[in-house]
Formats: structure tokens, C-alpha cells, sequence
């Protein structure tokens, strides 16, 4: 019923404090509008939202929010029992790798090797090719092929020259570049 | 004409009354009623095991069958309490072991628990059925070795979130093959191998299971095999979870869930492929109550395929990576809720947490009925909070945790004092309230004048000056548990009201502007409190300035004087 309404609304409203200060006004206005506070009590709320700020920095000065003792409050037991896992560590983190003048693309998954030299391995037994030794100088020496792989930014990259973690997460794709255009990555001559 | 009732008739008549606080109320009616109602009460509830001491309990009630007991302050749950505070069980037991050998069942909370003990348990109590710990740390498996060895009519052990060293992981053969009473085992909490052998023919020979929770240690196969023995399961905790898919055990998991019809309650899986959860879609439609807070890495789309199904769930603990999209599909899922736990998935990043106030809001909207919430979210807003407020009246425990303690209101940037008023407002029957965001001395106005059923609150990095805390002892007429932290109260407010605090359990006050002083002050003026300082530090060293603030104090009421098995670092005033 109307009435009915009329009062649930009300009572609802945050209409509290003690009659006549200027802290129930604020709150009422507040309450009604659902919006930004009006001037006056934007200044009152202001101040009291500073202070408390204050106060609360002046407490935990010493330590920054994210050191805070016993902060969330998360008990021990599930702190130490639950343990967090990435997102894809299921379906793991298959790219395509594309050698030239190959047929068809094949997938790997970077996350079942450890490293540069479990890929290359990988790569080298599944395309029946040798890749070559690694510098950093020189780029992949001793064979005509060489290692490449586009990454977030579409860029061509010679593969070995960033850490493997920073190579999973920006590798988007593997090329086996061969011949005269493995010859334009990163060889010094 | 009470006096006319012979006192069979009294007890046949109080034996109706299973609350502790309807019996203690019936207890203070006159001097016959209390005496007909203290030997006949079998249940013993005491909220601070330093309140009373064993010999007074026995005294009092010298049938009790049952005890419940707790013992840390609920902060010791988040390393703000030392390890070895206190809250030791021991003298409980020895003095029951010598005054009240018909003990039955022993439930602990917070309490350090010893090998010692739990062989003095199995030793002196030879009708003993029931063992609850919670959150309870100081022994091993070999202590359970003793209670499965010598506990000849177990029918419960119920391990929740212990830390438990277990050096020889024998235990669980320890049961006799004599022993076919077990209702009810929760092992989940520990960490080591178990004998699975001996636990599949324990679940075979207790005919009466029917609530089993596994650790991780116990894989796929096994659970197969025990889900086949023991279909008349209610309630569930999975251990290991991981299998491929297509394999044989997969297959013949999913065909003996099907059968396990009982089962409403649904736990655990420590480990889990999440292709694998399409086994236990069968059941869901009977679920009341799910627990996936412990599964790590099932992505959101995962978990609200599950949740869809679990159309009559009452009760469900989630990890925040189910989203508030997911929360939005569970809201229109899930119309029975009644309480929601949503945990951050990642305990120890203070990164981003999944959630926003966008899914409490779908949830208060789609579930009129819920009654209890814990939500840890990154952000909310005043409005969000005004709106669950409306939608849901009927809150009765309501814990908010927002990851930086003093955020805003994420859109207006004003304090959440009004979101927490409305709250408590709305919801007469609140009994327990933690709040948390930018908060000043407003929220505790509101909360003293409207939260009238409130027993327990928990504040942090809140208030402005002690007028907030005044607020609230002077308002919450039922108060029984306060816990501030990190929040600007000081001599003014802790001294306001004194007598106060022989109406509540305890009080707990930590980084606040209280001083040493003050704190001398209030032990000397009320004899039947404890005033408890921990000094973690060597602040005190040396004489202490009363001037200077306490780091830590806790009081609570007590009968029995100052505690004598308080460590160095823990001084009563």
C-alpha cells in the first residue's frame, strides 16, 4: 500500500543523529539525493574524510598498505593451504610455428619446456633441421637456420636474447627463418 | 506455584531447552530452578576458557556429557596474537579426567592442543564419542593415533583447519578393525600421507558414515572406491581431484556419483583439473551446501557451469575468481542462498581482488534470503551497500573486507559510513558486524543506534576520535565481542563505561591511542576483568611509562583472577 511504501522508504532513509546538528542534515541530504553531497556538507564530510585519512596514515605510517600486519584478514591456515595458480597453467600456452617453405604450421606448448634449450631441441627434432649454437653477438651460428618469434607488438624477434619467463609471456607465435633471411637477424656480419 | 512442580517434572521440562543461553536464563529464576537445571545440563558452552576454571565447571555441573570450549581471541587468527599466548587444554581435561569421567564429547576452538592431551582423552574417557577442533595448533598425528586406538565408540572426529605435524601418518590404521561407530571424520587439514588402504576399510565397516573428508593425499581412485562403499554419504570433502578425463577411473567416478544421491554437502577438492568437475553435475541438483574456497584454479566459466546446477544450494564458500559476472549467474541460480563466502584467491597478494560491489549487489537482488556474508572485494560504494540493505533485511552476520582498509566509496570517494548505516538499519536481527573502508565516527552513531541485537564487531583502521567507541558501548546493548585494531580510540573512550565490560566476553584493543596508564587504571578499578598486555617488544623493559601507548591489550570477564599460565611477554594489570 501507499502508505505503506511511503514509510518503508523512510525508514530506509538515513535520517539519524540528533535532531537539529548539522550532521543529521548532512546526512539527510546525502541519503535523499544519492549523489554528491551538497557544498556545505561536502566540506564537513571532506574534512571529516581527510581527518580520518589522517589519522588512519598516522597509524600505519610505518607500513605501507600492502605490508599490514594481519591485513586482509585472511586466517593463517588458509593463507598457507591455498595455493594460487595461473590462469592458463591448464590448457597450457600453445603458439603456432611456422617454418618457411614447410607445408603446414605445427603447435607447441611453451610451458612443458624449461628453457631455450629444451624448445630448440623440441623444434629441431619436430622439423628435422639443426638450429645452431646461441651468442648474443652473433645470433644462431652454424647452421642456415634460425629461431624467430613475433611478439606482442607484431615485432620479429631473434628467440634467446630475453629471459625465458619474459619470452613465454610475450612469445604470440614461433618462425623458423631460413637461408639469406636468417642471415638479416641479428648476425654481425 | 513453581514450588508445587516436583523437580523430575522441572528437569523433564528444561531438557526441552538445548540453547545454553535459554538454560543459564532459567538458572537465575530462583534457587531450585538452578539447582534442577545444573545437574541435569549435559552441554557446556564457555566462550573464554580463562572466564571460569575447571573445578568451578565441574562443581557447577557435575554431569556435563558435552564441553565446548574457545581460547584465543579471534585476532590470533591473523598472527596478531603470539603462538603462545595461551588457551591450553590440558587442565581442562586433567580436571575432568579426575572429577567428570563420562565426558562425551570435547569441541575446541583456538586452542593449544598437546599429544599429552589427546592421550589423556583417550586414556580417562571410555564413553568419549565426539572430537571438534577448530583452528587448533600443538599436536601430531600420533595424538590421533591415541584417540583411534582407544576410543571405542568414536562417532566423530572433526579436524577444521589445524596446523598439525604429522611425523608418522600411521594413524589412520590406528582404528581397530573393532571400531564400526564412525558418523563422522574430517581429516582435510592434514598435510601427510595416509594409509588408503585402512581407510577404505574403515568406510567399509562403518556402516553409519556420513560425513567423510578427505585430504589431498587421498587421489581419484581411491575416492572412487570409497564413493562405492559408502553411497549413504550426506556430506563429502574430495581430496585430490586430478585425473585425465578420459580414463578408466574418470568413467567409473562418474557412475558411482551418480549413485551418491545423499550427499548435500559438497568440500574440498585441494587439488583439482577442472575438466574433471563434469562428474559430480549428477548431484548438484541436491546440494545445499558447496565449499570450493580451497580449490585452486578453476576459472570462472567453470565454476558458474556448476554452481548453475546447484539449484537448491544454501550455503556456498567461493573463491573470488568466480567474478561478479559469476555472482551475477549464481544470483539468478541460487534463490535459496543464505550464506555466501567469497575468499580471495590469492591470500598473499594484496593485488586486486576479483570482485567489486557489482556482484554483492546482484546477489542481494537475486537472493532475498540471505542471512550471513563474508566478501573480500576491491571496491565498494555507499550505494551498493544502501541497495543490499533493501534487498536483503535479513542479514544476521554480515562481514565486509575491503583490500585496502580505508578505500572509499569508490565512486562519491566519501566515507562508507552511510552503505554501514543503512546495514545496520535494516537488518534488526544483526548479531555480528565487520566493517571496513574509509569510516569515521559516523558508522558507530549508526551502529549504536540501530544495531540493537549486535554481539560482535569488528573494527579496523576506523573512527576518529573516542567518541566512535563511546557510540558503540553505549548503544549495543548486547555486545559481547569488540575487536579494534589500528583505529584512534583512546583513554577517554576505554575508560567511558567500565561496568560495561562485565557484560561482554572480552575486548580487544590493538595500535589504538590507549596507554599503559589507563589500562592500570581500569584492572585496579574492576577486580573481575583481566587486563592483558602483550609487549612484543621490549617496550616495557626497563619500568613502564604510563604515558605511553599499549601496543596490544585484551581484557575479558573472569571468575577466576589473573591467569597463571601466561607467558613472559603477556602481562595481567
Amino acid at each position: 500500500m501507499a502508505h505503506e511504501n511511503d514509510l518503508n522508504l523512510k525508514a530506509t532513509e538515513l535520517r539519524l543523529g540528533l535532531p537539529g546538528t548539522d550532521e543529521s542534515d548532512d546526512m539527510v541530504s546525502t541519503a535523499n539525493n544519492n549523489k554528491r553531497a551538497s557544498p556545505e556538507s561536502v566540506d564537513d564530510s571532506e574534512l571529516k574524510a581527510n581527518s580520518a585519512a589522517k589519522s588512519a596514515e598516522n597509524e600505519t605510517s610505518s607500513a605501507s598498505k600492502s605490508h599490514i600486519v594481519g591485513w586482509p584478514p585472511v586466517r593463517s591456515y588458509r593463507k598457507s593451504n591455498l595455493q594460487p595458480k595461473k590462469e592458463d597453467s591448464e590448457t597450457g600456452m600453445y603458439v603456432k610455428v611456422s617454418m618457411d617453405g614447410a607445408p603446414f604450421l605445427r603447435k607447441v606448448d611453451l610451458k612443458v619446456y624449461n628453457g631455450y634449450t629444451d624448445l630448440l631441441k623440441a623444434l629441431e627434432s619436430m622439423f628435422k633441421l639443426r638450429i645452431g649454437e646461441y651468442s648474443e653477438r652473433e645470433g644462431y651460428k652454424g647452421s642456415e637456420y634460425a629461431p624467430a618469434y613475433e611478439d606482442k607488438d607484431g615485432d620479429l624477434m631473434l628467440v634467446g636474447d630475453v629471459p625465458w619467463d619474459m619470452f613465454m609471456s610475450s612469445c604470440k607465435r614461433l618462425r623458423i627463418k631460413k637461408g639469406s633471411e636468417a642471415k638479416g637477424l641479428g648476425w654481425a656480419v | 506455584m513453581v514450588n508445587y512442580f516436583p523437580e523430575e517434572v522441572l528437569e523433564h521440562v528444561f531438557s526441552f531447552l538445548t540453547s545454553h543461553r535459554d538454560r543459564n536464563a532459567v538458572s537465575l529464576v530462583c534457587k531450585s530452578w538452578y539447582n534442577v537445571e545444573r545437574f541435569s545440563r549435559g552441554k557446556v558452552f564457555i566462550g573464554n576458557c580463562y572466564a571460569i576454571s575447571p573445578e568451578r565447571l565441574i562443581s557447577r555441573f557435575p554431569r556435563v556429557r558435552s564441553l565446548t570450549l574457545k581460547g584465543k581471541p579471534h585476532f590470533a587468527d591473523f598472527n596478531l596474537v603470539l603462538h603462545d599466548w595461551g588457551g591450553y587444554v590440558y587442565p581442562w581435561i586433567e580436571a575432568m579426567a579426575k572429577g567428570c569421567t563420562n565426558l562425551e564429547e570435547l569441541r575446541l576452538k583456538r586452542m593449544l592442543v598437546s599429544d599429552a592431551s589427546l592421550e589423556l582423552i583417550a586414556k580417562s574417557f571410555p564413553n568419549f564419542k565426539s572430537l571438534v577442533l577448530v583452528s587448533c595448533e600443538g599436536f601430531t598425528t600420533d595424538g590421533l593415533a591415541a584417540i583411534a586406538s582407544n576410543c571405542r565408540f568414536l562417532r566423530e572426529l572433526d579436524l577444521q583447519e589445524n596446523e598439525v605435524e604429522d611425523p608418522r601418518g600411521q594413524w589412520l590404521s590406528c582404528f581397530p578393525d573393532s571400531c564400526t561407530s564412525l558418523a563422522s571424520l574430517n581429516f582435510a587439514c592434514l598435510k601427510g600421507e595416509v594409509n588408503l588402504a585402512a581407510l577404505e576399510r574403515l568406510v567399509a565397516r562403518c556402516r553409519n558414515l556420513k560425513s567423510l573428508r578427505l585430504n589431498h593425499a587421498v587421489p581419484p581412485d581411491v575416492l572412487q572406491k570409497i564413493l562405492a562403499r559408502a553411497p549413504q554419504l550426506v556430506d563429502l570433502g574430495a581430496g585430490s581431484f586430478v585425473h585425465d578425463p578420459e580414463s578408466e577411473t574418470y568413467n567409473k567416478l562418474k557412475n558411482v556419483m551418480q549413485k551418491c544421491t545423499s550427499i548435500r554437502s559438497l568440500s574440498g577438492f585441494l587439488d583439482v583439473n577442472a575438466r574433471c568437475l563434469p562428474a559430480i553435475y549428477p548431484i548438484c541438483i541436491n546440494l545445499s551446501s558447496l565449499n570450493l574456497s580451497y580449490a585452486p584454479g578453476i576459472y570462472s566459466k567453470e565454476l558458474v557451469k556448476l554452481i548453475r546446477k546447484c539449484k537448491k544450494l544454501q550455503c556456498l564458500w567461493i573463491l573470488d575468481t568466480i567474478g561478479d559476472k559469476g555472482l551475477s549467474v549464481v544470483a539468478s541460480a541460487c534463490k535459496e542462498l543464505q550464506e555466501l563466502r567469497v575468499f580471495k584467491s590469492d591470500p598473499n597478494d594484496v593485488g586486486n581482488a576479483a570482485v567489486t560491489e557489482e556482484g554483492l549487489v546482484a546477489i542481494s537482488a537475486g537472493c532475498p534470503n540471505l542471512n550471513s556474508l563474508l566478501y573480500f572485494c576491491r571496491q565498494m560504494t555507499n550505494t551498493a551497500l544502501i541497495t543490499v540493505a533493501k534487498n536483503c533485511p535479513n542479514f544476521i552476520r554480515f562481514r565486509l573486507c575491503t583490500l585496502d582498509p580505508i578505500t572509499p566509496d569508490a565512486v562519491t570517494m566519501q566515507p562508507l559510513d552511510n552503505g554501514f548505516g543503512a546495514i545496520v538499519q535494516s537488518c534488526k536481527g544483526l548479531k555480528r558486524l565487520s566493517v571496513s573502508g574509509l569510516l569515521t565516527d559516523q558508522v558507530f552513531l549508526y551502529i549504536g543506534m540501530y544495531a540493537e541485537q549486535l554481539e560482535m564487531l569488528s573494527i579496523a583502521f576506523a573512527g576518529n576520535s573516542d567518541k566512535g567507541m563511546v557510540y558503540v558501548l553505549n548503544g549495543c546493548k548486547k555486545l559481547k565481542k569488540l575487536e579494534i585494531r589500528d583505529s584512534p580510540f583512546g583513554n577517554m573512550a576505554l575508560l567511558a563505561d567500565t561496568g560495561k565490560y562485565e557484560t561482554m566476553r572480552s575486548l580487544w584493543m590493538s595500535s589504538c591511542k590507549v596507554t599503559f596508564g589507563a589500562c592500570k587504571s581500569l584492572a585496579e578499578k574492576m577486580p573481575r576483568l583481566n587486563v592483558e598486555i602483550i609487549n612484543e617488544g621490549d617496550e616495557m623493559e626497563g619500568g613502564s611509562d604510563d604515558r605511553q601507548n599499549v601496543e596490544k591489550m585484551y581484557l575479558y570477564r573472569t571468575l577466576v583472577g589473573p591467569r597463571k599460565d601466561a607467558p613472559d611477554s603477556v602481562w595481567t594489570l
